[in-house]
C-alpha cells in the first residue's frame, strides 16, 4: 500500500531513529528531530520505535491512502483532519482506502510526526531509511516529499499497540521559554570567564535561521581570550583548525548568534564549540520554534547521565 | 626544513555532551598531529570496543560517539589514553595508503562565473579567487599558484563537513605551505566538485551547498557516487579515506569534457597505486619523500 501526496507540506520528510557509524565520512545521524514524539507516534499503531515515519516541519502534507490502514499523529499541537473531518492527535486513526489527511496551523512547537502501520518503506541507505537532504541520500529518493510521490508503506508487524493513546502527562511541553541542560567542555577554555557567564546567564531568542541542521539563537556577544592563532586555524579568535563537531554542540561564529547543531549536523568544521546540549534535551531544542526563549543550563556529566536514564525512563513508559 | 611542530605534547581530553569524546592532538595543523589522529583511530577501530558509534580522525584531533549506556565515559576515556600511549611508543611512523590522481580543470569558466556572482564582500572584489590566492602567497600570477597546488602531492587529512568531502595538507614544509583566508562571508552556493581553498587546507566540495573556502577549479569526476554507478565505488558511496595521499593533475576542456563523457559512460575510474606515508621522511626530506610516491604513480 502506499500514501499518494496531494501537497507535500514545507519540509515532509521521512525519518527513523538514524543512521549511525558514518559520521567519520560525514554522513550525519539524521532521524526524527524531536525523537520521543516520533517512537510516540510509532508505539500508537503496533509499530517498532525504528520503524520510519513522516516528519511534517510547520506545514504538514494532503494526502490519500489506497488501502485501510490505522495512522497516529504525535508532536507539535495542530489540527488534524480526515476527509476534512476533524481528528485527535495522540491516538490511533483508522483510515479507509480513498480517505484524505491534511493538517491545518501549529498551535507550537515546530514539527509533528505521522505514523502508519507498518512504517514507510523505503529503502534503507546506510542502515537507515532517513533523509538526509545535503547528501540526496535516504527517504523517498533522498528528497523532502513533492506533489505526486507515491510513499509506500510497509506490511504491519500484526503486533499489538501497547496503548491507544499518549496520556497528557507523557506529551512534550511546547513552551514559549524552555531551559537546556548543557555540559561545558571542548573549546570552552577559549572564552573568558565573563563570555562563559554570558553564554549560561543570557535568555537566547531563537532565530528563524533554524533547520533540521542546526539552530542559531540572538543574544550579546561572547567575550574570548586573546591569543596568536595557531598555525592552520584561521585569524579570528572563534576559529580553531578544522575538527570534528559533537552533534548538540554550541559554536560561536565571531563571538555572536551562537548555533546548536542538530541531527543533520555538518560533521566538522573551523568554529569552536564551548558546550554541548545533553541527549536527553536534543528534543527540547527540536521542538524550539523560533522566538523561543532559551536558558543554557551547566550541567555536570554525572548531572547529564541522570537527565539521561530519567528521558529512558520516560521512553519505556510510552511503550508499557 | 621541517614542519613545525614535530614534537607533540599529550592529547587534551573533553566531552562533547554525554555522547562525545573530543581529544584535542594539537591546537595547530601539523603532519605529525595529523598521523598521530589517524593512527589513534586506526587502533580504536581494531580493538572494536562496545559501545563505540563513530570514530572520526580530524586534521589535528579525534571525535568519538559513543553510548554511554554501554561504554561510561570514565572507561572509554582510559582505553583511548591507552591507545595514545601505544601510538606514542611507535617506532615506526608509517601508514599503507594509496596515491590518487584527481583530474582538475584548473581556472574553468564555470567557477569563475560562481566566483562573479559571490564578488561583493569579498576580500579581492575586481579579480578571481586565483587572483587573491596568487597575492596573498606573494606568487607572480595564478598560474604560479597553480603549478604549486598540483605540483606536490597532498594528504587527506579528515573527511567530513559533508558526506565524503575531503580536507587536504600539502605535503611540503610549512613555509612552502599555500595559505589563503576564507571568503569574509560564506557563499550561499557551491557547484560540487568545486576545488577549494581555506587557510591551509585544500577541499573538493562533495555536494553542492554553502561554502567559505576560495574556489580554483572543478574536480573532473565524481567523489560521492550514492547510486554507486562507477566501478570506484562499488564497495562504498564515499571515495576518500583519511590517509589517501591526492596528485591533482591539470587538465584542459577538452580532457575535462572526455573525463565528463566516461563518466556518463559509466567507465571511469582514477588512476590509484598503494604507497606508504612515512612521517619521519616526509617531514626531513619531503622532496624525497614526494619523489618516491610519485613515481610509484607515473609507473603505472
Amino acid at each position: 500500500m502506499a500514501f499518494d501526496i496531494l501537497e507535500p507540506g514545507l519540509a515532509t520528510s521521512v525519518q527513523d531513529r538514524g543512521r549511525f557509524g558514518h559520521y567519520n565520512v560525514g554522513i550525519p545521524q539524521g532521524g526524527a528531530m524531536d525523537q520521543l514524539s516520533a517512537s510516540m507516534a510509532n508505539a500508537l499503531v503496533g509499530n517498532t520505535a525504528g520503524d520510519a515515519v513522516l516528519e511534517c516541519a510547520y506545514l504538514g502534507p494532503r494526502f490519500t491512502t489506497d488501502a485501510d490502514t490505522v495512522i497516529a499523529v504525535a508532536g507539535a499541537p495542530v489540527t488534524v483532519q480526515v476527509n476534512g473531518k476533524p481528528a485527535d492527535q495522540w491516538t490511533r486513526l483508522s483510515l479507509k482506502a480513498g480517505d484524505e489527511v491534511s493538517f491545518g496551523m501549529l498551535s507550537g512547537g515546530t514539527r509533528y510526526y505521522i505514523a502508519v502501520q507498518g512504517g514507510i518503506d523505503v529503502p534503507e541507505v546506510l542502515g537507515s531509511r532517513s533523509t538526509y537532504t545535503l547528501g540526496a541520500l535516504g527517504g523517498f529518493q533522498g528528497r523532502t516529499l513533492t506533489a505526486g510521490d507515491t510513499v509506500p508503506v510497509g506490511a504491519p508487524s500484526g503486533s499489538p499497540s501497547p496503548r491507544d493513546v499518549i496520556p497528557e502527562e507523557l506529551r512534550p511541553a511546547y513552551a514559549k521559554k524552555v531551559t537546556v541542560r548543557i555540559l561545558p567542555g571542548l573549546y570552552d577554555h577559549r572564552l573568558t570567564a565573563e563570555g562563559m557567564e554570558t553564554l549560561v546567564s543570557t535568555a537566547w531568542k531563537l532565530t528563524p535561521v533554524a533547520d533540521r541542521m542546526g539552530l542559531r539563537y540572538s543574544g550579546p556577544a561572547l567575550e574570548w581570550k586573546p591569543r596568536v592563532q595557531p598555525f592552520g586555524a584561521g585569524s579570528d579568535p572563534s576559529n580553531i583548525v578544522d575538527a570534528g563537531y559533537a552533534i548538540g554542540s554550541i559554536q560561536v561564529p565571531g563571538g555572536k548568534e551562537p548555533i546548536v547543531l542538530h541531527r543533520d549536523a555538518v560533521s566538522g568544521g573551523g568554529y569552536a564549540m564551548v558546550a554541548t546540549v545533553i541527549s536527553a534535551d536534543m528534543d527540547v531544542v527540536a521542538r524550539s520554534a523560533p522566538g523561543t526563549l532559551t536558558h543554557f543550563e551547566p550541567v555536570t556529566m554525572e548531572q547529564a547521565l541522570a537527565a539521561r536514564a530519567d528521558a529512558a525512563k520516560v521512553r519505556r513508559a510510552v511503550w508499557g | 626544513m621541517s614542519h613545525a611542530p614535530q614534537h607533540l605534547d599529550a592529547a587534551r581530553y573533553t566531552w562533547g555532551g554525554d555522547e562525545f569524546l573530543f581529544v584535542e592532538i594539537s591546537e595547530s595543523m601539523s603532519l605529525a598531529a595529523n598521523f598521530k589522529a589517524n593512527a589513534m583511530a586506526a587502533r580504536l577501530s581494531a580493538r572494536e570496543i562496545d559501545g563505540v558509534v563513530d570514530i572520526c580522525p580530524a586534521n589535528a584531533s579525534l571525535l568519538l560517539r559513543f553510548d554511554p549506556d554501554t561504554v561510561p565515559p570514565d572507561q572509554l576515556e582510559a582505553l583511548v589514553r591507552q591507545v595514545e600511549e601505544e601510538v606514542a611508543q611507535l617506532s615506526e611512523q608509517t601508514l599503507e595508503t594509496r596515491i590518487i590522481e584527481i583530474p582538475v580543470w584548473y581556472d574553468d569558466p564555470y567557477t569563475r562565473e560562481t566566483g562573479a556572482r559571490f564578488r561583493k564582500g569579498h576580500q579581492r572584489p575586481d579579480g578571481t579567487d586565483l587572483d587573491f590566492a596568487a597575492e596573498e602567497n606573494g606568487l607572480s600570477s595564478p598560474q604560479e599558484f597553480i603549478r604549486k597546488h598540483h605540483e606536490s602531492p597532498w594528504l587527506v587529512s579528515m573527511v567530513g563537513f559533508v558526506a565524503g568531502l575531503p580536507f587536504m595538507f600539502q605535503i611540503v614544509p610549512q613555509e612552502e605551505q599555500l595559505e589563503v583566508p576564507k571568503y569574509l562571508s560564506p557563499r550561499t552556493d557551491t557547484p560540487p566538485l568545486t576545488v577549494g581553498h581555506g587557510g591551509c587546507f585544500a577541499c573538493i566540495y562533495s555536494v553542492r551547498g554553502a561554502g567559505g573556502y576560495q574556489m580554483f577549479g572543478l574536480a573532473a569526476a565524481p567523489i560521492f557516487d550514492p547510486a554507486q554507478k562507477l566501478p570506484d565505488f562499488s564497495d562504498f558511496m564515499i571515495f576518500f579515506r583519511p590517509g589517501d595521499i591526492v596528485k591533482f593533475r591539470p587538465v584542459d576542456e577538452d580532457a575535462y569534457k572526455a573525463i565528463q563523457a566516461e563518466v556518463d559512460a559509466g567507465t571511469f575510474t582514477y588512476r590509484q597505486t598503494p604507497v606508504t606515508f612515512d612521517l619521519q621522511k616526509a617531514l626531513t626530506d619531503p622532496t624525497a619523500h614526494n619523489r618516491d610516491i610519485l613515481e610509484k604513480l607515473n609507473g603505472l
